[in-house]
């Protein structure tokens, strides 16, 4: 099936302005892995006919790694060229895949004069199956499948969404399977804080490993994840267990692509 | 007599008024230490939040067992101050039970219910006891708690108990006095509790009896006094700090980071020159970027120090404790107290604060703790109290890496793929959107 998704520029470009941005962020721009979550959600905006843009080569990262690493230059500098761009075409509503930027655009670029509407791509899906736009096909690819579900920090005690994600799970009539340690309660991937773009510090385990464990333990045969950084880090700890042939760990859009009416 | 008594009770109560008052003073001096932060925003949704979180301890029930017996003790705590407020009169009236007469038979009901909370107070610092020291429950042993902060811990639950003891003790030979109709002794009905017990005691002379009575009042009370003294060096600290440190309790997600004004400028000035106001008269002080020590950290950092219970429920859910690292949130917590104090020592001592060569960071937080933290906010949404540990983290890094440069070599890559590629990883630019391609090719 062939996509043709437009940018930013291009819309302007014929008068046109878009409903929402969708913002990429860099995993789900240059991660294989991410892309794959990218792609998904993307091709779910476009069959169900949503009118959305990308920012394409004019993204920038938020500064959010830099930002949580401790240097507030750098994330400053990326703020403002970013702001200067979403401010330059008006933008009114961004929607990401990213808890990290969802969090970031969402909650600090205000303070600096980016004031946008932004929306997780999981709260998205959720109102697009309400108003009906997303239609999931019956007995589809996860119907009775056994799922866990794994709350990133950002989306939910960072900002509060819980139900989301697991209402657009309820969608896909799966058998939701909660970890001990869920919602506010949720644990932590390890990729956070800009800890993705270092070795963990001497301990006893790795917190992919203990997290990945957990979820394991749960006997579900997908860990249903809402960030690409999750994404990354559950796979790890999913090989780790030796599982990785039972157990896969997808995106919510990856699996509610999967599930769409024809 | 009991002029000398009452005597001897003003001048215990005066003493233990002014002591803990310097205490106090000294305190409030040592949190605006910090730096000044404007928390008055949004009156209803704070008042909201310390009703909730400080008086109906809302976080604790996360865990059912420790909030019950938590609450037994906090609310006889509470509730028995109400007697207190009787003991006190009393003391300096030199009367005896002076509420009796003006509530009539409501009096005895609410001394027994001062007597079961008395009871249950009791029960439940047993109970704490046996779980700390027995039990050995692994947050209340860690390594972070040996010497001092264990035995606050323990002292506390102890003279707890000795108080309860103490005050039931006096309650029944009140009893066994009234039955025999001695002066002084205002009859009331017998209470809930300490009425099954007179008969321990009724083979006491009435001399004897009565000498029990006053050096269980005594002892109570001097206790009471000297508990109000001993708070401003314990974790229990608070029982009254909690409240303001509820109502001053950050509103915004727990995900948001405080912004830097200061560096937004620079950065500003640097994009739009033309904005930047005149370069002012001489050089300008430097301002410190993030926090070196508790001075550079704000004043609500500092009332969250004083406010620590020790209780570890931060640490216990910190996914790098967890995993063996050597960050705890608790210790974060105690360091910072610590820090505090030793540079309100300093101050005590010199008058003004006198360069120790020390700081929070290195002396008291090393950097393989502060480079653990995933900014995961699970320590934030544990505490009962209130308490921000990321902030402070997020501060000392800020420090770390803006002010000495320290950074892993990683995160230096990080930082300069950011900068020259606008992504953390060294992929070029212009591949952005290369999924773009592949999705209209497929
Ligand atoms: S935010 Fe940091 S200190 Fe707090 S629980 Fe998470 S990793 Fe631990
Ligand atoms: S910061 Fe809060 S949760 Fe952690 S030990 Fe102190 S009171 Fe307990």
């Amino acid at each position: 099936m062939s996509v043709t998704i437009k940018s930013m520029a291009e819309y302007a470009a014929g008068g046109e302005t878009p409903e929402v941005l969708f913002w990429v962020g860099c995993a789900g721009s240059f991660d294989r892995r991410a892309q794959r979550i990218t792609k998904a959600f993307a091709q779910i905006l476009d069959k169900v006919g949503v009118k959305f843009a990308i920012l394409g080569k004019e993204e920038m990262c938020t500064g959010d790694p830099a930002r949580r690493a401790g240097n507030e230059f750098l994330f400053q500098m990326m703020a403002y060229n970013n702001i200067q761009t979403l401010n330059g075409y008006n933008v009114k509503k961004i929607v990401t895949a990213c808890p990290h930027c969802f969090n970031i655009l969402r909650n600090e670029y205000p303070a600096l004069g980016g004031n946008y509407e932004v929306i997780h791509h999981t709260m998205f899906l959720q109102q697009l199956l309400n108003d009906g736009r997303i239609r999931i096909k019956e007995g589809g690819a996860f119907k009775g499948k056994k799922i866990t579900y794994h709350d990133s920090c950002y989306l939910g005690r960072g900002n509060g969404i819980y139900e989301a994600p697991r209402a657009v799970l309820e969608t896909l009539d799966v058998e939701l399977v909660e970890m001990k340690r869920c919602k506010t309660n949720g644990m932590c991937c390890g990729a956070g804080g800009a800890q993705m773009f270092k070795e963990e510090e001497p301990g006893t385990t790795r917190i992919n490993f203990d997290r990945a464990a957990e979820a394991v333990g749960t006997g579900a045969n997908i860990i249903a994840a809402n960030c690409p950084f999750c994404t990354t880090m559950l796979t790890d700890g999913v090989k780790n267990q030796e599982k990785e042939d039972d157990i896969k760990v997808m995106d919510i859009a990856e699996m509610v692509a999967l599930s769409l009416a024809e | 007599m009991h002029l000398i008594q009452q005597l001897l009770f003003i001048i215990c109560a005066g003493i233990a008024v002014a002591f803990f008052s310097r205490n106090a003073i000294k305190i409030r001096r040592n949190i605006n230490l910090g730096r000044e932060e404007d928390l008055n925003d949004n009156k209803s949704a704070r008042w909201k939040n310390m009703l909730l979180l400080a008086l109906g301890q809302k976080k604790m029930f996360k865990r059912p067992v420790p909030a019950f017996l938590h609450l037994a003790v906090y609310a006889g705590f509470i509730i028995i101050n109400i007697e207190i407020l009787e003991i006190f009169l009393d003391g300096i009236s030199g009367r005896h039970r002076l509420f009796a007469p003006f509530i009539g038979s409501l009096y005895p009901f609410l001394i027994g219910f001062f007597e079961i909370l008395a009871a249950l107070v009791l029960v439940s610092c047993v109970i704490f006891l046996i779980r700390r020291n027995l039990l050995r429950l692994h947050r209340l042993n860690m390594k972070e708690l040996n010497g001092w902060p264990k035995s606050d811990a323990n002292l506390i639950l102890i003279t707890e108990i000795i108080l309860m003891t103490l005050f039931l003790t006096m309650n029944t030979a009140d009893l066994v006095l009234q039955s025999r109709h001695i002066e002084h002794y205002t009859t009331t009905t017998p209470f809930w509790i300490t009425s099954h017990f007179t008969s321990l005691l009724s083979h006491m002379s009435d001399g004897a009896l009565m000498g029990l009575e006053r050096t269980c009042w005594w002892l109570h009370i001097i206790g009471i006094f000297a508990f109000l003294n001993y708070l401003p060096y314990s974790k229990h600290l608070h029982i009254i700090l909690a409240f303001p440190n509820a109502y001053y309790a950050r509103l915004e997600p727990q995900g948001k980071l405080e912004n830097m004004p200061a560096i937004q400028n620079e950065v500003l000035y640097m994009m739009k020159p033309e904005m930047a106001p005149p370069p002012a008269e001489g050089e300008q002080a430097h301002q410190r970027f993030g926090a070196k020590d508790i001075t550079d950290l704000s004043w609500k950092n500092l009332l969250d120090a004083y406010s620590c219970t020790e209780c570890g429920r931060c640490t216990t859910v910190c996914p790098a404790n967890v995993t063996g690292k050597k960050l705890s949130p608790r210790k974060i917590m105690m360091d910072t107290r610590d820090r505090m104090e030793e540079v309100g020592h300093n101050i005590d001592k010199n008058k003004t604060f006198v360069d120790d060569g020390k700081s929070l960071v290195n002396d008291y937080i090393t950097v393989e703790e502060l480079r653990a933290c995933t900014s995961c906010q699970a320590c934030v949404e544990a505490c009962p109290v209130s308490i921000d540990p990321l902030d402070i983290i997020v501060e000392l890094r800020r420090y770390l890496v803006m002010e000495e440069s320290n950074a892993p070599q990683e995160w230096n890559l990080m930082f300069g793929n950011i900068e020259n590629n606008m992504a953390p990883w060294k992929f070029s630019p212009d591949d952005r959107d290369s999924w773009v391609n592949e999705m209209s090719n497929s």
